[in-house]
């Protein structure tokens, strides 16, 4: 090239060695950017697990039972299945309760009213409370995995994993 | 008897107040103007105001004020973080105890009022700045500057109103971030989520989407707390006072606060 200068580096050199380290030093900016976006999503959770045996189908009486809300849950037994419902409440999230006398679960929030079977009647809320997947592990215990949730109004309720059929 | 303007005198002779002033007491337009000038905190101030720009019925000094409450926020809260602790097992109680056994109970009552305060103030002064025009070339970027103040001020309500761990703050905070669930793309029930896909693995679920990331966690719980307590405390106002800086110091280089048609 003819337009080498006497210290041996061309104009022409230099600006593309410019642009490759300005394009590295891009590409470091927007690695570490990625990085720190991660660091906001933490590896370990301290929350309950998200899988968990609640005791031998037989052991359960006919109706809701609330010993396991606290991992998010209501058991259902009806004379035809065992299913397990999901304790958030579809229209933006609060716990509701399970009133007895009323056969039917309210939300306090804004009102939400659901079935026995998770199927809503009142309230703000657009759709039934969520199944989680349920089935009978090798030991005889119900286990509950709420990776797999089940919904109404996608006519995922016959699913075999949705409930746990009692002959 | 040295009376009390000697005094005075032998102090404004000292070197200790010559090395802190730098001017002389300003008597004059140039020194005023200096005395401005010279002041890291009142740099960011114009060194002439029109006499227009200060009348109360056309600003309602609502950013001022809102200035103004900004700091009682600032100062009551640092007081409040010498009581709170932001863990499950003491927040609501060491909000009692603020309330109920802390020397001026009256701090916490300050913070919470002052913070209803500022919602209202600022969303006043963005109507002002609306009805008389002031977002009008040259200020539309103060304008925008204002939008991302007014969003900071809410995110500052809403990140504080989980701070009580009570059953208010548990569930109005479960709501708000449930909606964060619907954001396009990044929150697994909004829309277009469902089309990021590996074979039958969802790439956006409960675990790894926006709302994961604001409540560390599935749900509210203790690491959320700590979250809000942080963004609350010092990210936020961090933020929000490089941009006041940045609002002020843009009303003065803008030519200061704008006149009436
Ligand atoms: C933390 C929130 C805010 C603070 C502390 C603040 C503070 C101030 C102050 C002290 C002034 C001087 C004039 C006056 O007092 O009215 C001002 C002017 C101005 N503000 Fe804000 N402000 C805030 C939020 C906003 C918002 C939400 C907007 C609109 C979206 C906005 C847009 C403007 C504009 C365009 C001016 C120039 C007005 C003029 O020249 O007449 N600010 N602000
Ligand atoms: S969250 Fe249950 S009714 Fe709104």
């Amino acid at each position: 090239m003819a337009d080498t200068t006497k210290e041996g580096v061309s104009r022409r050199g230099f600006l593309s060695w410019l642009g490759l380290a300005w394009t590295a030093f891009s590409a470091a900016m927007a690695a570490s950017g990625i990085a720190l976006a991660r660091f906001m999503f933490p590896n370990v959770l301290f929350e309950p697990p998200m899988s968990f045996k609640v005791g031998r189908p037989e052991e359960f009486a006919l109706g809701v039972d609330e010993r396991f809300k606290p991992q998010g849950v209501w058991i259902v037994k009806t004379t035809k299945e065992i299913f397990a419902l999901s304790t958030v409440c579809t229209h933006l999230g609060c716990t509701p309760n399970w009133l007895s006398a009323e056969q039917k679960f309210k939300c306090p929030c804004h009102g939400s009213g659901y079935y026995v079977s998770g199927v809503n009647f009142e309230g703000p809320t657009p759709r039934p409370l969520e199944r989680f997947a349920v089935f009978v592990a090798d030991d005889g215990q119900v286990v509950v995995d709420k990776n797999r949730i089940f919904q109404y109004e996608k006519g995922q309720w016959t699913d075999p994993q949705s409930h746990i059929l009692l002959s | 008897m040295p009376g009390l303007k000697d005094v005075m005198e032998s102090v404004k002779e000292s070197q200790v107040w010559k090395s802190v002033a730098r001017n002389p007491l300003p008597s004059n337009a140039r020194t005023r103007a200096l005395a401005v000038l010279n002041n890291v905190f009142l740099h960011l101030h114009p060194v002439r105001a029109p006499q227009s720009g200060i009348r109360l019925k056309y600003t309602w000094c609502m950013g001022g004020l809102t200035f103004f409450v900004f700091l009682v926020e600032v100062i009551t809260g640092i007081l409040l973080m010498f009581y709170y602790r932001p863990t499950v097992e003491f927040a609501y109680a060491d909000i009692i105890d603020l309330r109920e056994q802390a020397p001026l109970g009256l701090m916490r009552e300050l913070h919470r009022w002052g913070a209803h305060t500022m919602v209202i103030t600022v969303w006043l002064h963005m109507m002002r700045v609306f009805m008389t025009g002031a977002y009008k070339p040259p200020r539309e970027f103060n304008w925008v500057v204002g939008v991302v103040l007014l969003l900071l001020t809410l995110l500052l309500s809403f990140t504080g109103y989980l701070l009580p761990w009570d059953q208010l703050a548990m569930w109005a905070v479960t709501v708000g971030t449930n909606m964060a669930r619907a954001t396009p793309f990044v929150g697994y029930e909004g829309p277009g989520a469902a089309l990021l896909k590996l074979g039958d693995i969802n790439l956006v679920h409960s675990a790894d989407d926006v709302r994961f990331a604001l409540l560390a966690g599935r749900f509210v719980g203790e690491a959320t707390l700590l979250r809000f307590y942080v963004l609350h405390c010092v990210a936020i106002p961090f933020v929000a006072t490089i941009l006041m800086a940045v609002h002020f110091w843009r009303i003065r280089k803008d030519g200061g606060i704008s006149g009436p048609m």
